[in-house]
């Protein structure tokens, strides 16, 4: 693939570009192939054929059945469905006697907390909001002692995006699924696994998952596509109502050449293992180099079960923002979890459930390798990035350590 | 997301440094994005008999728009009159550089406040 050599990627976990392979896949399916695949003629075939080819690759790559596999816009679209097709579904709610409980991990993409926040205020829905430890990940016990009677849904990522730290979601699979055989009331069990899907065995059946999210543009494939796994008998509420579209799951004209990109880009997806160790090695090199030659650097998140291609430091004296910047005029992109880089001014809640306060929140970095990450960059970084925080903590002069300020009311009249 | 002016500073920040023997500092935080700036001041008397910002100097902990906006404060402070330095208003530290995204208005805010802090603790020890 061609490069433009003056600037490097590490925002993997943010995006990724698409394949070249998987975009000449895709390529027919525009201005070619371009029949709707509901339709019965020669040209809808052509596209239905397609859709039937991408929905066999993804179900093999997870290892379900073909009809468990539906297409979406992508990991929020199907995040939404899920937890408000479980957690909002009435005939659910009919059947536990009340209003359902549903748990999630507090370090859920803003798709899941923000479709649960809507269900409690709504008054639809009891939600819990676990803990996460130290080391980014959620606790089965303290999963165990939240969940009721009336608990219909458990949903937590298989990797965070942030921290990159991996959830036990086996280990959880095989709680609920002891819990099920006693219980009145299923629990129905979900994981994000868009993060995931690059580096570790995503078999919904190993892991015990009644669903499951994957986006495309994660995985080299195209933005606005990704899959949900539904496993047959879930209690799912329809999200987009309309047509037949998707075993009446999921309604909409489909996206033949999203999705043909989607089922071309998790077929690759399964020989890159040792494209994943490279990028591992790659990933320890950064993360060791760091250490090395920055002091006051801190990994934020667990150092083993963390995921191949994620590395996120805070540096003390120093802020996020000033620092993504400082690299993006070296031609580097990385992303930070500062509350000044946010539209919203907030910090980012994965590293506040991590303990961190709000300074340390503000002075994170992360930096997510990929498919064609070289040893080349990593190097450039290391040679940068030192000079980048020495030069910031001179315009600090770390004052962080000093202040003895009185913090006051952010003004409100301002546009923030 | 920012103008050229801004990076600028940011990559070259004019009187940055801490200060030996300051007459005065002032200290501001922002506890909800974070920012922290402090401001040192050197103070004479001109011929009048006013109280003049001989010098300044700032260190900040913040975003690029809070580095950029303290540089631009010192800049416009420097030279100035404690009346003079106290009419500066964060729409004139936006205004000189060229314009800010309207989620870091409030940076160009806090470095004004910086300056004025510096100038009240002067005024309270005086």
């Amino acid at each position: 693939m061609e490069k433009n050599k003056s600037k490097i990627y590490l925002d993997y976990a943010a995006t990724t570009p698409v394949d070249p392979e998987v975009f000449e896949v895709m390529k027919p399916y525009f201005s070619e192939k371009y029949g709707n695949a509901s339709s019965v003629h020669l040209f809808g075939q052509e596209a239905q054929s397609a859709v039937i080819k991408a929905r066999h690759q993804v179900a093999d790559f997870l290892g379900c059945k073909a009809e468990e596999i539906i297409f979406t816009s992508g990991a929020t679209e199907g995040n939404n469905t899920v937890i408000k097709g479980i957690g909002g579904n009435k005939d659910l709610a009919k059947k536990v006697g009340g209003k359902p409980h549903i748990i999630v991990s507090k370090i859920e993409h803003e798709c899941v907390l923000g479709s649960s926040e809507r269900l409690e205020y709504e008054g639809v829905a009891e939600v819990t909001y676990l803990p996460i430890t130290e080391e980014g990940s959620v606790d089965v016990e303290e999963l165990r002692n939240n969940i009721k009677p009336n608990t219909v849904l458990v949903s937590v990522m298989y990797v965070n995006n942030e921290i990159g730290s991996i959830q036990p979601i086996e280990e959880i699979g095989s709680l609920l699924k002891n819990l099920n055989r006693e219980r009145k009331n299923k629990i129905y069990f979900h994981t994000d696994a868009a993060q995931a899907v690059n580096y570790l065995d995503c078999d919904v059946q190993k892991l015990g998952v009644d669903l499951m999210t994957i986006s495309a543009h994660k995985i080299y494939g195209p933005k606005g596509v990704g899959a949900l796994f539904v496993r047959q008998g879930t209690a799912l509420a329809r999200f987009m109502d309309g047509g037949e579209q998707e075993f009446k799951l999921r309604a909409g004209t489909h996206n033949s050449p999203g999705i043909v990109g989607m089922g071309a880009a998790i077929e690759k997806a399964k020989n890159q293992k040792s494209k994943a160790e490279d990028i591992e090695n790659m990933r320890n090199k950064l993360i060791a180099g760091i250490q090395d030659k920055i002091s006051g650097a801190f990994l934020n998140g667990s150092r083993e079960k963390r995921i191949a291609n994620n590395v996120n430091f805070r540096f003390d004296g120093v802020e996020g923002e000033s620092i993504i910047i400082a690299l993006d005029l070296e031609g580097i992109a990385v992303s930070t979890g500062s509350a000044c880089a946010a539209k919203s001014l907030s910090p980012s809640h994965v590293l506040l459930a991590l303990g961190l306060n709000h300074l340390e929140t503000h002075s994170s970095v992360r930096f997510s390798l990929g498919r064609y990450t070289t040893g080349q960059e990593i190097d450039r970084v290391l040679d940068v990035l030192p000079k980048i925080i020495e030069k910031l903590r001179n315009i600090s002069g770390n004052l962080e350590s000093t202040a003895s300020v009185e913090r006051g009311q952010l003004p409100k009249d301002f546009g923030c | 997301m920012y103008t050229d002016k801004v990076i600028e500073h940011f990559q070259k920040p004019h009187n940055l440094g801490k200060m030996k023997d300051p007459s005065a500092v002032g200290e501001v935080g922002n506890p909800v994005c974070g920012d922290l700036m402090r401001i040192y001041l050197k103070v004479k008397k001109d011929k009048k008999g006013d109280q003049v910002i001989d010098d300044i100097k700032f260190e900040t902990l913040g975003c690029v728009a809070a580095i950029a906006t303290s540089s631009m404060v010192t800049e416009m402070a420097k030279g100035k009159t404690f009346s003079e330095a106290l009419k500066i208003k964060f729409s004139d530290v936006e205004k000189s550089l060229g314009s800010l995204p309207p989620v870091k208005k409030h940076c160009a805010d806090l470095a004004v406040k910086a300056l004025q802090a510096a100038i009240t603790n002067y005024q309270k020890s005086a």
